[in-house]
């Protein structure tokens, strides 16, 4: 095949490709706004996607918020560096990095297993059954992870924010030399409603790109296994770099006043 | 007597593939159907399409006189109420134990509460042999058979006037497979349903069917009553039904 030819295929497959995530997102909207409501569904999705994720979250903070204050501290200037290593901390840790990280964590976590279940439901005939029982499965299987994914990223970003600061706050109390009254104070004093609030929504769309992106190539998964472990990784890596680029986007349009 | 199931002229397509090319078939109420045909041959597809898996691109499909092409959400919804579908490989639900399964669609179309669901499931395992000691087990512990016969349970649980069976006995040994076939033919004649099976299996066909239809490269070539089946003298037939590799059945990839 020529290069030419091998452009237009690339680029008709990428259109059809977006098409088909579009209608997946309008059908996932329709199923998440009109009834039945699987309630319990719900439930057992957020402790499986905000619950069982938040020692992988917590531990990335943590050590988040402690890199990012030696990093300050070495790389800046060494003396009365206590307001800037704390103010840093909080704000990259609350705006940026809380969100972005927890995000990227979840989405190997959470959007490999929805997008493996649901594949594993696809290529063993179970969605058809599904429908055959009189079940929607946009209603029965993407609602309840997609508003559980949404409901349980802020709260889980909210975690990180919290153990993130305390990270930098220990490393720079105890390794560091930091007075930790004042570490703390200034803490308090520079960070804003806002700061939180930004991340907090930020969380809140990963918490969407990750629940589609792994309930769309689930649901879209053939092939057999294989199929189910392609599924697997494009759900983790589409999600990813969704996050990364609305990350930006968001930034932009949060920030820029 | 009445046409539960009517297929009228339907064409189904993958792309380039033309998997169905004019498909004309009914099922009489009360009556049992056997459809035969080889591997690609398009028996999975019209199924699909019957139960509303799959949208043909040309012809209709009637249930119980209701056309049924194109319908979707609520609508579809009443249509595959009428349903019980038996899939090849069991298509259990992993994370729910059985009795859920088995009651499925009472507790989630009729909102059954939870106790009746769990009664509902332990009568329709005792309608095909299984006992309570297998009701809170999960999927992943059953036998082949066992998988079948769940899925054969929450075919019938709720009763329904058309119960479909995609290739029953697949993957089952001869004694198991004859366990099936028998489960399948007392439970319809029990239940006084409609049915459409399709198989490879000649045994499973004399066992279930009160008719057969032979489909071959997207369209049915052959229909008559099971009794007949040996005495046909239609050539694919005879092919297909003595399992001969001479014929004029062209064998798909060979």
């Amino acid at each position: 095949m020529n290069p030419l030819a091998r452009i237009g295929k690339f680029f008709l497959g990428f259109l059809a490709h977006t098409g088909r995530l579009a209608v997946f997102i309008a059908q996932s909207f329709l199923a998440i706004i009109q009834p039945p409501y699987y309630l319990r569904l719900i439930g057992q999705q957020m402790i499986r996607i905000g619950y069982f994720s938040l020692p992988v979250v917590a531990l990335t903070s943590f050590f988040t918020g402690g890199v990012l204050a030696l990093q300050i501290y070495y790389g800046g200037n060494q003396f009365n560096s206590e307001a800037i290593v704390s103010s840093i901390v909080a704000l990259g840790i609350t705006r940026e990095l809380g969100p972005v990280l927890g995000g990227l964590m979840v989405a190997g976590r959470v959007s490999a297993a929805i997008a493996a279940e649901i594949g594993t439901m696809r290529v063993t005939e179970q969605i058809d059954a599904l429908t055959t029982l009189s079940t929607e499965p946009f209603k029965y299987l993407v609602a309840p992870r997609v508003i559980a994914a949404v409901l349980s990223m802020p709260l889980l970003a909210l975690v990180a924010d919290i153990i993130g600061i305390m990270g930098g706050f220990i490393v720079g109390t105890k390794s560091l030399g930091f007075n930790p009254a004042i570490y703390m104070q200034l803490t308090i004093d520079f960070i804003t409603p806002d700061d939180i609030t930004s991340g907090l929504i930020k969380a809140a769309v990963f918490g969407f790109i990750i629940a589609i992106m792994g309930c769309y190539n689930g649901y879209h998964s053939a092939g057999g296994a294989q199929g189910v472990g392609r599924a697997t990784t494009n759900a983790v890596v589409s999600a990813s770099i969704l996050i990364l680029s609305a990350n930006y986007l968001m930034t932009s349009l949060l920030f820029s006043s | 007597m009445t046409d539960m199931i009517k297929l009228s002229n339907v064409h189904k397509s993958f792309g380039p593939k033309h998997v169905l090319k004019g498909v004309d078939l009914s099922v009489e109420k009360g009556s049992s159907l056997v459809v035969i045909g080889g591997s690609g041959s398009g028996k999975s597809v019209m199924m699909k399409s019957i139960l509303g898996l799959l949208t043909p691109e040309k012809g209709e499909i009637e249930i119980n006189g209701f056309p049924t092409v194109g319908l979707k959400g609520g609508k579809r919804d009443l249509v595959n109420r009428q349903f019980g579908m038996l899939f090849q490989n069991g298509a259990l639900f992993d994370s729910l134990p059985v009795w859920q399964n088995v009651s499925f669609a009472a507790m989630q179309g009729n909102n059954m509460p939870a106790d009746e669901a769990y009664e509902l499931a332990k009568e329709s395992l005792a309608l095909v042999g299984l006992g309570e000691n297998i009701l809170n087990l999960y999927p992943a512990s059953l036998s082949g058979g066992m998988h079948k016969r769940v899925g054969l349970a929450r075919a019938i649980a709720t009763r329904p006037p058309i119960i479909f069976f995609d290739e029953p006995t697949t993957g089952l040994d001869p004694i198991m497979t004859d366990v099936i076939n028998h489960l399948i033919r007392d439970c319809v004649n029990e239940l006084g349903a409609t049915t459409m099976t399709i198989t490879h299996d000649m045994s499973s066909v004399r066992t279930i069917g009160d008719k057969a239809a032979l489909l071959y490269q997207g369209k049915i070539i052959w229909t008559g009553n099971v009794d007949s089946l040996d005495q046909s003298d239609d050539s694919f037939l005879v092919q297909f039904v003595n399992g001969l590799a001479d014929g004029p059945i062209e064998i798909s990839g060979a």
